[in-house]
């Protein structure tokens, strides 16, 4: 009797220890996940107030709060240089690109998942090894390729690549189109439907996510992109955004209210995409990371 | 009769046909440049005129430069620090995530922006932050009565600089973690809990092995990521050249000075070091990785 009672007094001590336990672990755990996360956005609400403040303020006034709410930053800086023309050279490159990465990925990702033919081993492996080869690696011999081709100075150095499927795209609509399963593309075969019929009315529907993801990625990579438009870009017309930051930078010295106004209207595009179609970006990166 | 024959070659190559455009691709513009590219090394070329063959004197020439020690130092001192700790605050929080805490998605997102913006615009946020005089950091460290360091004007500086860079950009890996981390089976942890392990015990003994196989993916991805590094690296610099990554220096080589065929032997330089070091990696990860096939 008196045994018993111990007993359900120390399930009870140990129980109500073992709450404790998990409340203190998951306070601990809100908490670094809180500070991680003020540590992330701290930079970019600094971004926010420096382009806000005004030129007297910049220097002397500390706090993130700004004194004057210069609104009028963001207009002066976007006119002080010709963003509206890299603004509109950066678009162009940026949708051809996400166009030509469609087409070809989709392509060849299907053929390597769905169609049998002599050597396809070989060759992923082949496609596979590529992805652990660094472009720095080829940027020269690239770059003299297109010098012959009388390329350099145009846009097609930039867009070109793009139409012809890139390693790590592959693979990951590979990935996808493996889950589909056959029975769809059989029953449009025994209809008669000849391969690019059945890529076209079931796969491609199929694979819409798995193109967002790919989009999203062509999008923010060529939107970011530095060294390419600094290798193939000589007159100022041509310059994308990245390109004219760096210039409207060094040709300003200390203006930071200005780069950081300028920097953030550059940054909002990729934002708004991130913010509206994560949840894609974030299935594409799980998809590449795991599974290897 | 001639319609199915047409149709029969067709169904033959298709395959090959769906394939064609990164076929096309390697071969233009992987195969054709790499190839041109072992004969460019060999020469002596200013990009005017013919190259003239030298032999292996490029290759001996990078071996007694000393900018090219110095780029390889930086880049390894950089990949040496900014790895590990990068992938330890990131598993961290992918760890911390994968518990039942509310708004993940909330979190997630948040984790994940540094990910997304880059490019020139990030580059000059920081080098604004790390500004010595005006910048966040040395503000803040004033209003505790600290003077701040110089971070990019004092060549000591600059590696932490980078390292700060990348540990707020570390988000991006994870979320690999996280999937990772939801793909471990949940019966591990219950039959462990049922032999009184504790969360130490779980955590190193089935939750990091069982992880291992995505770290090792971060960690060959980190090491290549490092020799990649071009943006914020031309953006930030860095007194003393300490800011000089390799990528930095070849791009230098190439277009600014024009030696075409040294920046093409430091490219090959730079690809085996790579494979060296994979091969390094892959070769130690029997040692360390978990792969349940294995098992079964």
């Amino acid at each position: 009797m008196s045994a018993s009672s111990y007993n359900t007094n120390t399930v009870n001590k140990r129980l109500r220890s073992k709450k404790r336990m998990e409340l203190i672990s998951t306070s601990l755990a809100t908490l670094i996940l809180i500070l991680g996360a003020i540590v992330i956005l701290i930079p970019l609400v600094w971004m926010l107030s420096t382009a806000l403040k005004s030129d007297a303020e910049l220097f002397t006034n500390t706090s993130f709060i700004p004194r004057d709410w210069a609104w009028g930053n963001f207009s002066k800086a976007w006119n002080s240089a010709p963003f509206n023309v890299y603004l509109r050279n950066t678009v162009f490159i940026t949708v051809s690109c996400v166009i030509g990465a469609l087409i070809s990925n989709s392509l060849v990702a299907y053929g390597f998942a769905k169609i049998n033919f002599r050597g396809k081993k070989v060759l992923f492996a082949v496609l596979l090894g590529t992805m652990m080869i660094p472009g720095s690696v080829t940027m020269i011999p690239t770059y003299l390729l297109f010098a012959k081709l009388k390329w350099i100075g145009t846009f097609l150095p930039l867009i070109v690549p793009s139409f012809f499927a890139g390693a790590f795209n592959v693979f990951l609509l590979r990935q996808f189109i493996l889950r589909i399963p056959n029975d769809y593309s059989e029953a449009a075969r025994i209809d008669g439907a000849n391969e690019i019929m059945i890529f076209w009315r079931i796969i491609i529907p199929l694979m819409k996510p798995a193109l967002t993801a790919i989009a999203i990625f062509e999008f923010n990579g060529k939107w970011n992109d530095f060294m390419g438009p600094l290798l193939y870009l000589r007159k100022e017309a041509m310059y994308t955004l990245q390109i004219g930051l760096r210039t409207f930078q060094s040709s300003n010295g200390m203006e930071w209210q200005s780069f950081m106004a300028a920097s953030l209207i550059v940054l909002a595009p990729v934002m708004i995409i991130f913010f509206t179609l994560q949840k894609y970006f974030i299935e594409g990166v799980s998809m590449s990371g795991v599974k290897n | 009769m001639n319609k199915y024959k047409y149709r029969k070659i067709l169904k033959k190559y298709e395959g090959y046909l769906f394939i064609s455009p990164w076929i096309l691709g390697i071969l233009v513009f992987f195969l054709l440049p790499v190839g041109y590219s072992i004969y460019i090394s060999f020469t002596k070329w200013t990009i005017l005129g013919k190259p003239v063959w030298i032999g292996l004197d490029n290759y001996s020439e990078i071996f007694r430069d000393k900018s090219f020690y110095n780029s390889l130092l930086v880049t390894f001192r950089y990949a040496v620090f900014a790895i590990p700790l990068g992938m330890i605050a990131s598993f961290t929080i992918a760890f911390i995530l994968n518990s039942d805490i509310k708004g993940l998605s909330f979190y997630r997102t948040i984790y994940y922006l540094p990910a997304v913006v880059s490019g020139v615009a990030v580059s000059l946020l920081w080098r604004w932050i790390l500004d010595p005089e005006f910048g966040l950091i040395n503000s803040l460290l004033a209003m505790v009565g600290i003077q701040g360091p110089g971070w990019l004007s004092d060549p000591a500086w600059v590696l932490p600089s980078y390292i700060l860079v990348a540990i707020w950009g570390a988000g991006g890996g994870m979320i690999t973690y996280l999937v990772g981390l939801k793909e471990v089976p949940s019966s591990l942890y219950e039959s462990a809990e049922i032999d009184g392990a504790g969360f130490f015990t779980r955590l190193f003994r089935i939750t990091i092995p069982m992880m291992t196989p995505i770290l090792f993916y971060n960690l060959v991805m980190g090491i290549i990521g490092s020799f990649r590094k071009f943006t914020d690296a031309y953006i930030l610099g860095g007194a003393g050249n300490q800011g000089k990554f390799y990528l930095v220096y070849l791009y230098e080589n190439a277009f600014k000075f024009f030696k075409m065929g040294y920046a093409t032997a430091l490219a090959w330089v730079l690809f085996m070091i790579i494979l060296m070091l994979t091969l390094l990696v892959f070769k130690s990860s029997s040692l360390w990785v978990y792969y349940e096939s294995e098992e079964n």
